[in-house]
């Protein structure tokens, strides 16, 4: 097992380091000259040139590269080029709203999922199974976007239950995580379904129901335990949708986080920002899939290393 | 020897039974026409298409000419949505818009699917080193979770709708190339694959005669489902400001300027919204109805 995890740590060193370069060069090709962004409009040919030379822009291309590098390592990230303040600060002030609303949506999602699934796996083609399945297909559906300002419009405006934006309280985070979470139930709900009723057909489930046991202990301790593998590396791949989502949803709700922090920095051309986002963003899901790899690994007993 | 063997074989089956020839189209057309759902999701899904093709002749009134006497009229007999701040016609916005939401949606996925299909068969048939190279590049492809991609390939294109079609088409790229990977490595292990092989036909005709078919139904229930996950991103992505900018009836940009009156008209990012739901949501069902009648495993 140890093996196995130090195996996929190095596995993903390839990965990263494309990964670092692609961001790298993607940035690099954003259409206008960065110098000229930072020395502002008014600044002098000599003024962008010292400007350039300053933020190292002048070096060959493999030069900036492990430039950059090496300051990532030491936690440096360049400088935010709207607010001038380090990359690094920015980011940091912005990670845990976006973390708690991705937990919180994940909470959701897998209550709610799980719940729908079960009931559809167990009643089906029934009326149970034909609402919940629909209700997924629906969930997957809905434009985020949409559904937060329905919700919006009912609750905090019309109901004036929850804030219509803002992270100020624990109220602030209802909407919001529902919103997003909303996709990720209806994919763990169809998922759970199918899986479970896979498991259903199983022998030892005949067995258990013809030794007698209540339909309750066969359905959530014997079989639910099998099926929940694949479930798990389901759930654990749709964090990334999270992360993706919320760059939507934080921009629906004013949230103070990552993704509305990337939007900004998009029309902003903002680009030690935008680099340094999309690498966080990418380290996080390679991170999260590793994860969910070992995870795997430990919840089925089938696979050993 | 073994061909012709496997050639009378099949002759006596279509004999013993010549009232009634199962083609895989009827028997898929069976399976297909039993799902309900599936069934009214194809239907809206067609009358979509003839409103994208024939919208601007049934609108009832302009997509763009503004109307100051009407602004945010509420949804009446004569406005069924509603106007918005420039008192245009939220229905026939969204009549118009339907053509923009389709060309995205089919264009992008399109795109993707070509590109992921011939890599997926290359990489799936030699395998070895141009495998590990093209999985490689849907690792980094698949790093960049969910619209993240997209809006990275906009920061550098700059926003507006044919870059949002160039960035859907890109993210959805390493999918369709796995699915076409995966079913390529089964389908090259079959019996007649490999007589293909050892009668010497040229790699180029195998791929395209023999496995490329056998892919198809699985690339045909993926492109089906990936058009709703399509129209939702382009739609976000407009959403954001980084697709199609506000004068366009594109649906996600008029949500999006719906957004300061939501609270004294709230129907003018209603009606938008319903319209993507609705449509994402056919795509969704055709694409499901499609899997199981398609899917060999599933019994009926």
């Amino acid at each position: 097992m140890f093996r196995f995890i130090v195996k996929r740590l190095f596995g993903i060193i390839p990965t990263l380091l494309i990964v670092s370069i692609l961001v790298f060069l993607f940035v690099h090709m954003i259409p206008g000259d960065p110098a000229r962004l930072v020395a502002g409009p008014d600044a002098s040919y000599e003024d962008v040139e010292l400007v350039r030379q300053d933020l190292g822009l002048d070096k060959p291309l493999v030069t900036q590269y492990f430039t950059y590098m090496s300051g990532l390592f030491q936690g440096d990230l360049g400088t935010s080029m709207k607010t001038k303040r380090p990359v690094f600060d920015e980011i940091a002030d912005r990670f845990m709203p976006t973390f708690w609303l991705t937990i919180w949506s994940m909470v959701w999602a897998i209550i709610f999922g799980l719940l729908i699934g079960v009931i559809s796996a167990t009643k089906r083609n029934k009326w149970q199974d034909y609402t919940g399945m629909f209700t997924a297909v629906s969930g997957i559906s809905l434009p985020s976007f949409w559904l937060g300002l329905m919700l919006i419009q009912l609750f905090s405006v019309q109901l004036g239950w929850f804030p219509t934006g803002g992270n100020d309280s624990w109220t602030s985070y209802i909407l919001p995580s529902i919103t997003l979470g909303a996709g990720v139930a209806a994919v763990i709900a169809r998922f759970t379904r199918s899986s479970l009723m896979d498991i259903l057909r199983e022998d030892y489930i005949r067995t258990g129901r013809a030794k007698g046991l209540k339909e309750n202990i066969v359905v959530w301790k014997h079989a639910l335990k099998n099926a929940m593998i694949p479930v798990v590396t389901m759930t654990g791949l749709q964090f990334g949708f999270l992360l993706g989502g919320s760059i939507v949803v934080e921009t629906v709700f004013s949230w103070p986080g990552l993704g509305r922090l990337l939007i900004d920095s998009v029309s902003y051309r903002d680009y030690p920002v935008i680099q340094a986002e999309l690498l966080l963003f990418a380290f996080e899901f390679i991170l999260i899939n590793l994860i969910v790899d070992v995870l795997y690994g430990i919840m089925n007993p089938q696979i050993r290393y | 020897m073994e061909n012709g063997t496997v050639i009378t074989q099949s002759d006596e089956l279509i004999q013993s039974k010549p009232e009634k020839v199962k083609t895989p189209l009827s028997e898929f057309w069976r399976k297909f026409k039993k799902q309900k759902m599936a069934m009214v999701a194809a239907t809206f899904v067609l009358l979509l298409i003839i409103v994208a093709l024939i919208g601007p002749f049934i609108a009832p009134y302009s997509a763009t000419e503004p109307d100051y006497d009407n602004i945010l009229s509420p949804p009446s007999l004569e406005h069924l949505a509603g106007t918005d701040a420039f008192g245009r016609d939220i229905f026939s916005r969204i009549i118009e818009g339907t053509s923009i939401s389709l060309y995205v949606g089919l264009t992008s996925v399109f795109i993707g699917a070509v590109i992921g299909t011939v890599l997926g068969l290359l990489s799936g048939y030699y395998g070895g080193r141009l495998d590990s190279i093209i999985m490689r590049i849907c690792d980094v492809l698949f790093a960049f979770p969910g619209i993240l991609l997209a809006i990275g390939i906009i920061a550098i294109l700059g926003p507006g709708l044919e870059n949002v079609i160039i960035a859907v088409a890109v993210f959805g790229i390493p999918t369709f190339a796995r699915i076409v990977r995966s079913s390529t490595l089964s389908i090259k292990e079959s019996v007649y694959v490999e007589s293909a092989i050892s009668i010497g036909a040229p790699a180029r005709r195998i791929i395209w005669k023999h496995i490329f078919p056998g892919t198809l139904s699985s690339i045909i229930v993926y492109f089906t489902m990936r058009i709703g996950t399509s129209i939702l991103t382009a739609a976000s992505l407009s959403f954001l400001g980084l697709g199609a900018q506000p004068p366009s009836p594109e649906w996600g940009a008029m949500l999006s300027s719906g957004r300061d009156f939501l609270n004294s008209a709230p129907h003018v990012t209603f009606f938008p919204g319903l319209a993507i739901f609705l449509t994402v949501l056919a795509f969704n069902l055709l694409g499901d109805g499609l899997r199981d009648a398609l899917d060999p495993k599933m019994k009926d």
